[in-house]
């Protein structure tokens, strides 16, 4: 029976969307647990220990000892951005350097060239030499043997480096990675005030000795100070991690519910077609049960067989998007487990049970009288509660999918809201549409009405293929159009090389480096770092503030500067710039929106930390910047009188034309201890992990599209009985072949059109959504959107048009007017 | 209308089914002739080669001087449009259009430019003027049915084909249709091929054509 019914066609439809919803579940699924796997289970090696402390100053002997007496394992890192070069060429690099017995937890890998075999090694580089990444033998052409010169020293480069277990998932991976000795640190004199350096404690042992150590050392950590235990590591990439595997499932989960509506589609189809042959049943003495019986067996045999295809091409699929990812995910992802299988096969069983089932049991409930009087359905009340029940699986499954209820239930809002936008709006259309009916021929006339008579029908199909449509217009015109808006924003000419760490006593030779060879000479601004301690003499505590980025801002130190003139790129919104009286008496100026996070205001008397000292000041003026200039600012200004005696580092940024890129690496050479970052590399960085995010987007929303194109095909189907008959009475009037066609045409691709043109609305409405509410920038619609639409509405849609033009058009009148 | 050696075969696993043999025929304007026989004998395959809806295995049909079989589907369907009205025995309405609607299809697709004024007349001649905005679903049998002669007899054809018209009716409504039909017939001096089961009606016509077990029993 099922290989009968397969052949009829609505199984396969069926087959097929269960198929794409469990292959875009699962691919989802696996690829998450593939990456919380690599996040929990090597936590031990993302942290490079069982306990790691970090700081923004070298730890005190006093921790290093309490450990050791402990009888913990101790090893300590130290991280900095900095320039390495070698002959000519210069690049910008993280530097690690190391102890011994670094990484107390996973094993370092080395080879002796890039791309030859690596080994794993228990060693760290010895003094006087580094291990450099692939990366950075490609952009210095340095190999096993040369010579590296970062900051004073020159080190011989012993190895290449392939893992580093610790440095796990990455995001905004500017530079590449040295890693050197501890013991060579100082004499590169790149420790330096002004300097961002990241000093790390990590430890090791019994997990009781270890918990022991913790509550210790939390009891006795200082500003800056920080712990970061199994649970805590890396809590902003789990974050945004956690969120981008919501966003994809989500998405995945668009596509079950647009495959979850094809599904009741043709099961309701089917339903229909063996209406007549279990009346029969119902009338020689078949029991409820066995008629149950026999299609539920084909039912589950079919969705076993479907929900094992879709796991098996989800972890295919998933392998595609781990690739897709693979810049922004490091760490070399473990093989996944079989537990998305699982959930893979239970929500393709929770699709058939919702959206198949209800259907089916009306079959169940045919009467025998249809035997006799063919007009006699199943009785309707079952199928509100059908609906319900497909609601409410629909429901869990995006609640699940969210792993959250009350976010599950704020999805769950807005897909129905936008489902009922879209439903709306493509409802109204179609009746726009067809009251234009009676302006056209009569071949027109009888395909607009039937967008008319068969509205509901036809909504549902607009609804699905805009979706998916919307989804492709978003991730090509949209995407095209936000990111030309965000290159705009930075015009031309806009600085695209910061050099940071000038020295006081190398101003005047940095600058005279640039006239001689003969580039603009830059603005430079002094920089010195300090604490905020107390606001309005309150002490600032960590613990005060709930957000994670606020929290981040108080503990770290701020970079301040100071000057007597406004910055020419910055603008006053409250308060007035320092006068003669505020430069005498002190005064600061504070950044708009960092004011409002930390909840300063004109007048608040602010006390910083620099050093061992500490000096306050009132505020005099909140002011406004663009970031996206490209130039050097500065959250926090003061009067000159009040930084001048501190130790500060100089900071610039300008435009250098790429013609000139060789002078940067001149300069770094006469100035090793310079850090020169190259915006556009930065730039370009941001754009193609915007790309990947969107790539992996695009590919999950794919199966969305797929979902849609079998909602618009099953519904092909469920009306193909109707269309068949209806063109045989057409022909027995004298319609023409071509008229008959030119009907059904009419029908298909008004729905296209109008479906494309509701995808174009759909997405420009989001673009403006995003460009307003998340970049923040005018965004101008590519006016080609409105044509592309429904061009792609229409071409998804040619092929049913066809396939139901030759399906209406394949048999003689006669034969279709007898069945009736 | 002329039909020679009309015949109709379907393969039938590895035999033919034979369904008509050797019909002659020929039936003059303005007459009215009932295709009477026993279920199966090949009555409405008969009905379906005499309008050009089905194709014949030997044999011609000659319609108004024209060989029905020597033009192709188009050109047959073109033929029907010009001379030839139906009535089934299931109305055959279109669903999605109304009943004004559907009385107005063949004349819209003769290229008619007073297709309305004509079905809106032939709509209250028929008794429905007060049902043009209806769909055939709020319509009921005998209505619709109604509505399916307005629609062939809306284009003045030659030649009428009815399929056992009130095969889905109780007596009294078919009676009713029966009475339109023929009146309709007289006024408009349409020739009529009728295919019934009902005696009654077939005696109302001016000749009968028995059909037995697929060839003409005069």
């Amino acid at each position: 029976m099922l290989a009968r019914d397969w052949r009829a066609g609505e199984l396969r439809v069926l087959a097929l969307a269960l198929f794409v919803a469990v292959t875009a579940i699962s691919s989802v699924g696996f690829f998450a647990d593939r990456v919380k796997q690599a996040l929990t289970r090597e936590a031990h090696q993302l942290l490079g220990g069982d306990l790691l402390l970090v700081a923004d100053h070298p730890w005190s002997d006093r921790f290093r000892d309490e450990a050791r007496a402990r009888g913990l394992a101790t090893a300590e890192t130290t991280t900095l951005i900095s320039m390495a070069r070698s002959g000519e060429q210069s690049q910008l690099v993280g530097v690690k350097a190391v102890s011994d017995g670094y990484p107390l937890r996973g094993r370092l890998r080395t080879a002796a060239a890039p791309n030859a075999p690596d080994a794993e090694t228990r060693e760290v580089p010895r003094p006087g030499t580094v291990w450099v990444d692939e990366r950075l033998t490609a952009a210095l052409g340095v190999k096993a043997g040369d010579s590296l010169e970062l900051g004073d020293s020159t080190l011989t480069v012993a190895a290449v480096l392939t893992l580093e277990p610790d440095r796990g998932v990455q995001f905004f991976n500017i530079a590449p990675r040295v890693l050197m000795n501890r013991a060579d640190l100082a004499a590169t004199g790149l420790v330096q005030p002004g300097s961002r350096l990241s000093y790390a404690l990590a430890v090791a042992g019994e997990r009781k000795t270890v918990d022991a150590f913790e509550a210790w050392a939390k009891a006795n950590l200082g500003r800056g100070e920080s712990i970061q235990g199994l649970a805590g590591a890396r809590p902003e990439i789990r974050q945004a991690l956690d969120r981008a595997q919501q966003f994809l499932g989500l998405t995945a989960m668009l596509a079950a519910i647009l495959a979850a509506v094809a599904i009741g589609l043709s099961t309701r189809r089917y339903s229909e077609r063996h209406l007549d042959g279990y009346a029969v049943m119902r009338c020689l003495g078949a029991s409820q049960r066995q008629l149950f019986a026999l299609f539920a067996w084909e039912f589950v045999a079919l969705a076993a067989a479907a929900c094992a295809a879709g796991v098996l091409a989800g972890l295919a699929a998933q392998e595609v998007l781990a690739r897709v990812a693979s810049e922004l995910i490091a760490a070399a992802l473990p093989a996944p487990s079989l537990a998305p299988a699982a959930q893979g096969f239970a929500a393709g069983f929770v699709l058939v049970l919702g959206f198949a089932l209800p259907p089916l049991m009306q079959l169940r409930n045919v009467p025998a009288i249809r035997v006799i009087r063919r007009e006699v359905g199943p009785p309707r009340q079952g199928a509100v509660g059908g609906y319900a029940l497909g609601l409410a699986a629909a429901a869990a499954l995006l609640v699940w999918q969210a792993g959250d209820l009350k976010l599950g239930l704020y999805v769950m809002g807005g897909f129905a809201a936008a489902f009922v936008a879209f439903a709306g709006a493509a409802f109204l259309a179609l009746r726009a549409f067809a009251s234009a009916a009676p302006l056209a021929g009569p071949s027109w006339r009888y395909g607009l009405a039937n967008l008319r008579r068969r509205s509901r029908a036809n909504t549902v199909q607009i609804l699905a293929l805009a979706l998916g449509l919307t989804a492709i217009l978003l991730l090509t015109f949209t995407r095209a159009d936000l990111i030309g808006a965000w290159r705009a924003k930075t015009p031309a000419d806009a600085p695209n090389r910061f050099v940071l760490n000038i020295q006081p006593d190398q101003r005047e030779a940095v600058l005279a480096f640039f006239a001689a060879n003969g580039l603009p000479v830059p603005h430079v601004y002094p920089m010195v770092r300090g604490r905020l301690v107390a606001i309005n003499d309150k002490p600032v505590r960590v613990d005060d503030y709930e957000s994670e980025r606020t929290r981040r801002l108080v503990e770290r130190e701020f970079n301040l500067s100071y000057m007597a003139d406004l910055p020419g790129h910055n603008r006053v919104v409250a308060g007035r710039w320092f006068d003669a009286n505020d430069l005498a008496r002190g005064a600061l100026s504070v950044e708009q929106g960092i004011a409002q996070t930390l909840g300063i205001r004109i007048g608040d008397r602010l006390t910083w930390e620099v050093g061992a000292q500490r000096f306050s000041a009132p505020v005099t003026d909140l002011r406004g910047l663009d970031w996206d200039s490209m130039r050097v600012n500065f959250f926090v200004i003061a009067t000159p009188k009040l930084l001048e005696g501190f130790p500060a580092s100089f900071i610039t940024s300008f435009n250098l034309p790429e013609s000139r890129a060789a002078a940067m690496n001149r300069l770094v050479a006469a100035f090793p201890n310079l850090t020169v970052v190259d915006m556009s590399a930065v730039l370009r960085q941001a754009l193609s992990i915007m790309d990947q995010v969107i790539r992996a987007v695009q590919f999950v929303f794919l199966f969305a599209l797929a979902a849609g194109l079998l909602v618009l095909y099953a519904a092909l189907l469920a009306t193909q009985d109707e269309r068949v008959q209806e063109a045989a009475v057409m022909r027995a009037l004298g319609a023409s072949r071509a008229q008959v066609a030119a009907a059904s045409r009419a029908e298909f691709l008004s729905l296209g059109f109008l479906a494309g043109l509701l995808a174009a609305a759909g997405a420009v409405a989001i673009g403006h959504v995003l460009a307003a509410g998340v970049f923040q920038f005018p965004y101008h619609p590519d006016p080609w959107i409105w044509l592309a639409g429904p061009a792609l509405g229409l071409a998804a849609v040619g092929l049913n048009a066809w396939a139901g033009t030759r399906a209406a058009l394949a048999r003689p009148p006669i034969a279709a007017l007898r069945e009736a | 209308m002329r039909a020679t050696g009309l015949g109709k075969a379907v393969p039938n696993g590895d035999s033919t089914l034979v369904i008509l043999q050797d019909i002659g025929l020929a039936i003059m304007p303005r007459e009215a002739v009932a295709i009477v026989g026993a279920s199966g004998s090949g009555k409405s395959t008969l009905l379906g080669l005499l309008a050009g809806l089905d194709t014949p295995t030997s044999g011609a049909v000659e319609l108004d001087g024209i060989d029905l079989f020597a033009l192709d589907e188009d050109g047959r369907a073109a033929l029907r449009k010009r001379l030839v009205g139906f009535v089934f025995q299931s109305f055959q309405l279109l669903p999605p259009l109304t009943a004004l609607e559907n009385v107005m299809l063949p004349l819209e697709l003769a290229g008619d430019r007073d297709a309305e004024g004509k079905a809106r007349l032939m709509l209250e001649r028929v008794g429905l003027g007060e049902r043009l905005r209806h769909y055939p679903k709020y319509l009921s049998g005998g209505e619709q049915q109604r509505v399916a002669l307005a629609r062939a007899f809306v284009v003045e054809p030659k030649l009428l084909f009815a399929d056992e018209p009130t095969g889905n009716l109780d007596a009294a409504t078919g009676a009713g249709i029966i009475e339109l039909l023929f009146a309709l017939n007289a006024e408009r001096g349409t020739t009529l091929v009728l295919v019934t089961h009902d005696e009654a009606l077939a005696r109302r016509c001016n000749r009968q054509v028995r059909l037995v077990a697929g060839r003409v029993q005069q």
